[in-house]
C-alpha cells in the first residue's frame, strides 16, 4: 500500500513534466531498443549460422576401425576390421545423443554406362539414412532405395549430379537405367541432390549410394585384415544370418590358427557415420559411442581402443565461440549505450532536485524524512528508467520485426533479453538515481523552504 | 502546557565567528492561546520560529512540547511530530506547481504512518477544502486560484492531521489587504471554534492586533 503510493508520487510527479521526462529517458529507450533488436537479429543470424553449419557436419561423428599392428608395421589407419553391422545398430540403439546413423563400406571401381565410363570419388554402401546423415535431403528424381531393398541386396543405386553428368550428359533421364559398378549391374533409382564442394573442396556429388550388403556382397567382398591376404580371403563368410548352425570348417587347432594368421571373419563395414541429435551433444555422443563400443568389443580397460572416432569439434567450438564473441559484444554496446543513458538521467534528476528544492523543503517541513524523500527520488528515477526500458523493449521489437520483414534477416524473439532489460533499466534507475535522490534527502528543510 | 521554551539559545557559525542569535527566550504558550511573534528582521523571529516548529535545534536549552522534551530528538521523531501536531502556513504558499488543490491538502497523508486508504484520505481531503469555503476549486491547479485561494487551500493542508498548533510565518505577507483580512479572520475562527494554538510571525502591526497575546522580539530577546 505505502509502496503503492510512492509510486503514484512519482508518477504524479514525472508527469507534471511529460515533455522533460521523455527527454529524459530517451537515452534508456534508445540503449534498450538497441539491446532488444541486436539480440533479436543476433540471436536470429546466430541460430542460422549454426544451422548452416550443422549442415555442414559440425554434428558428425565418424567411426573408422583402428589401424592394425603385426610384426611392428603398422598399416594405415581403417585398415582392421572391427566394426560390424551390429555395432552399427547397437549405436543407433543405444546411444541417447545419437541422432541417426549410418553405415559405410567404401569401393573405389570402374563404373560403366552404355559407352562412358567413370570412377567416382566415393562409391558409398549404407541404409537410407545415409541421406540424413550427410544432410543429402531426398533425392531430386525417383527414390531412395528402401530397407528392404537393403535386406535383400538389390542391385539398385541412386548417382549423384557429377555421376549423372559424366555418364548420361545433360537432359537424358538416369532413372531407370543400368550401370556396372565393378562386374555387377545396378539400376539406377534416383538421383541424389547437388551439394557441391565439401569443406576440403572435394566434390560431394561424385558418388553413387547403394545398399551396403550388395556393395559388400557382390562388388567389393568381405575385405579382411591385410595382414591375412595370404589366406583365403576370397571367401566370403558373412554373418547376415548369424544363427547358421554348421559350421563351414572344422575347427582349427590351436596350432593351426596361430599357424594361418587368419582374423576371425565377420561381416565388416568400414565406417559408420553418425549425427549427433545437436552439434552441442557431439562430445557426449563420442564418449557413449567408445563407451559402447569398448564393451561390445570386450577391451580391457588398458587396452587401445580398436576403432577411432572422429568428430567435427572444431568446428562445434568455432560455432561456440563465435556465438560467445557476438553475446559479448551485444553486452558490451548494452553496458556502454545503458551507461550513457544511466549519467542523462542522473544529470536531469539532479536538475530535477535543485528544481524542486522548495518542494522537498515542503514536504520535510509536513512530515517527510530524509528516507522518505529518498525513497520519493529513488522510485522516480527507477519509474522513468522503466518506462524507459518498457518504450525500447517495444521499439527494439517493433524494429526488430520490420528488419526481418523488409530485409528478410532471421531474427529470434528472446524473453530472457526482455527480461535483462527490465532489470538493468531498473538497476540503472537506482544506481544513477541514487546520487540525486540522496543530495534531495540531505537538504535542510530550512534552507530548502526559503531556496529561490 | 503545549510549548514551554527554557533558556533557548542558537548560535550560527560562520566560517570562525559565532553568531549569537537567540540569547536565552523562555517562554510558556498555553493550548489555544493566539500568539504573534513580532520583531525587527534580525530580531531572531524566524529562528525562533524554526526551533518552535521543530525544523531546527536550539544550541542549548530545553524545549518540552506537551511535556515532552524535543530538543535533542532525532530527525524522524521531530519529522513525526511535524507531521502529526504541527501545522505550517507560509508567506508564499509553498502548494506544489501542476497538481491539484485536493492533492495538496492531502500531501502530508502521504507521510502519516497511520494508512488511511487512498478513499479514506480523499475524503478528509474534501472535508479540508470545504471547512476553509473551496469546495467548489477542488480540482483547481495553484495557478488557476487567486493568493488568498492558494493560501487558504495552504492552511487545508496544515489542518489535515487536526494538528493542536498552526504557525503562521507572514501568511498574509503575499496578500492584499481585502484578502489578508479574509485569511486573518480564518485563524481566528479556528482559534475560537476548535481551539486550535495560532502562533504567526509578522512585522504587521495590523496583523498583530488580531492576536490575543504579542510577543516581542529585539536582538535575541524577548521584550514583553
Amino acid at each position: 500500500m505505502r509502496f503503492f503510493t510512492t509510486f503514484l508520487l512519482a508518477f504524479r510527479a514525472l508527469r507534471r513534466n511529460p515533455t522533460r521526462s521523455l527527454l529524459t529517458t530517451l537515452g534508456i529507450v534508445i540503449g534498450i531498443a538497441a539491446v532488444i533488436a541486436m539480440t533479436e537479429i543476433g540471436k536470429g543470424s546466430s541460430n542460422s549460422i549454426a544451422r548452416s553449419i550443422s549442415q555442414m557436419g559440425a554434428g558428425n561423428v565418424l567411426i573408422m576401425p583402428s589401424h592394425t599392428n603385426k610384426g611392428g608395421v603398422s598399416s594405415g589407419s581403417g585398415s582392421a576390421m572391427t566394426l560390424t553391422p551390429d555395432d552399427y545398430k547397437a549405436i543407433v540403439r543405444e546411444c541417447s545423443s545419437v541422432g541417426v546413423a549410418a553405415p559405410i563400406v567404401s569401393a573405389r571401381v570402374q563404373v560403366v554406362a552404355g559407352n562412358k565410363n567413370w570412377n567416382p570419388w566415393n562409391i558409398h554402401g549404407s541404409t537410407p539414412d545415409y541421406v540424413k546423415v550427410q544432410n543429402f535431403g531426398m533425392p531430386t528424381e525417383g527414390s531412395l532405395f528402401t530397407e528392404e531393398d537393403v535386406q535383400t541386396s538389390n542391385t539398385v543405386c541412386l548417382i549423384g549430379t557429377t555421376v549423372r553428368r559424366e555418364l548420361f550428359g545433360e537432359g537424358v533421364s538416369p532413372i531407370g537405367e543400368e550401370i556396372r559398378i565393378g562386374k555387377v549391374n545396378f539400376r539406377v533409382v534416383g538421383v541424389l541432390p547437388s551439394k557441391g564442394a565439401n569443406m576440403m573442396g572435394f566434390d560431394q556429388d561424385d558418388v553413387i549410394l547403394a545398399p551396403w550388403t550388395t556393395l559388400r556382397y557382390r562388388v567389393t567382398g568381405n575385405r579382411t585384415s591385410t595382414t591375412s591376404s595370404s589366406g583365403n580371403s576370397d571367401i566370403s563368410t558373412g554373418d547376415l544370418y548369424p544363427s547358421t548352425g554348421a559350421a563351414f570348417y572344422p575347427e582349427k587347432s590351436e596350432t593351426q590358427v596361430k599357424d594361418s594368421l587368419l582374423a576371425p571373419r565377420f561381416t565388416s563395414i568400414d565406417q559408420i557415420m553418425v549425427q549427433a541429435v545437436s552439434p552441442d551433444l557431439v562430445q557426449e555422443a563420442t564418449e557413449e559411442i567408445t563407451q559402447l563400443l569398448r564393451e561390445r568389443h570386450k577391451l580391457r580397460p588398458a587396452a587401445e581402443n580398436d576403432f577411432r572416432i572422429r568428430s567435427f569439434s572444431e568446428m562445434a567450438n568455432t560455432l561456440q565461440n563465435t556465438s560467445k564473441v557476438m553475446t559479448n559484444l551485444l553486452l558490451c554496446i548494452a553496458m556502454i549505450s545503458l551507461i550513457v543513458g544511466g549519467v542523462g538521467i542522473m544529470n536531469i534528476m539532479l536538475v530535477s532536485v535543485t528544481e524542486r528544492t522548495r518542494e522537498i523543503g515542503l514536504r520535510m517541513a509536513v512530515g517527510a524524512r530524509s528516507r522518505d524523500i529518498l525513497r520519493q527520488f529513488l522510485v522516480e528515477a527507477t519509474v522513468l528508467c522503466l518506462f524507459g526500458g518498457i518504450i525500447g523493449i517495444l521499439l527494439g521489437r517493433g524494429g526488430a520485426f520490420l528488419v526481418s520483414r523488409i530485409m528478410q534477416w532471421p531474427t529470434e524473439s528472446s524473453p530472457g533479453a526482455i527480461a535483462a532489460a527490465v532489470a538493468t533499466s531498473a538497476i540503472v534507475g537506482i544506481v544513477f538515481g541514487f546520487y540525486p535522490a540522496w543530495k534531495a534527502s540531505r537538504l535542510d528543510p530550512i534552507e530548502a523552504l526559503r531556496y529561490e | 502546557m503545549l510549548i514551554q521554551l527554557k533558556d533557548i539559545r542558537k548560535v550560527y557559525r560562520i566560517g570562525d565567528m559565532e553568531v549569537p542569535v537567540l540569547k536565552g527566550i523562555s517562554l510558556e504558550i498555553e493550548q489555544g492561546e493566539y500568539v504573534a511573534l513580532m520583531g525587527e528582521s534580525g530580531s531572531g523571529k524566524s529562528t525562533l520560529m524554526n526551533i518552535l516548529g521543530c525544523l531546527d535545534r536550539p544550541t542549548d536549552g530545553e524545549y518540552l512540547f506537551e511535556g515532552k522534551d524535543i530538543s535533542r530528538a532525532t530527525n524522524d521523531e521531530r519529522a513525526m511530530l511535524r507531521n502529526q501536531k504541527i501545522g505550517f502556513v507560509f508567506q508564499n504558499f509553498n502548494l506544489l506547481p501542476r497538481t491539484t488543490a485536493l492533492d495538496n491538502v492531502i500531501m502530508p497523508l502521504t507521510y502519516t504512518a497511520s494508512g488511511l486508504s487512498a478513499k479514506e484520505q480523499r475524503e478528509r481531503g474534501r472535508a479540508m477544502l470545504e471547512k476553509v469555503g473551496l469546495k467548489e476549486r477542488m480540482k483547481h491547479h495553484p495557478s488557476q486560484l487567486s493568493g488568498g485561494q492558494q493560501q487558504r487551500v495552504a492552511i487545508a493542508r496544515a489542518l489535515i492531521n487536526n494538528p493542536p498548533v498552526l504557525f503562521a510565518d507572514e501568511p498574509t505577507g503575499n496578500l492584499d489587504s481585502q484578502t489578508s483580512i479574509e485569511v486573518m479572520n480564518m485563524f481566528t475562527e479556528l482559534n475560537r471554534k476548535e481551539k486550535i494554538t495560532i502562533i504567526l510571525v509578522t512585522h504587521s502591526q495590523e496583523i498583530a492586533d488580531c492576536a490575543k497575546r504579542v510577543i516581542r522580539l529585539s536582538d535575541g530577546m524577548i521584550q514583553s
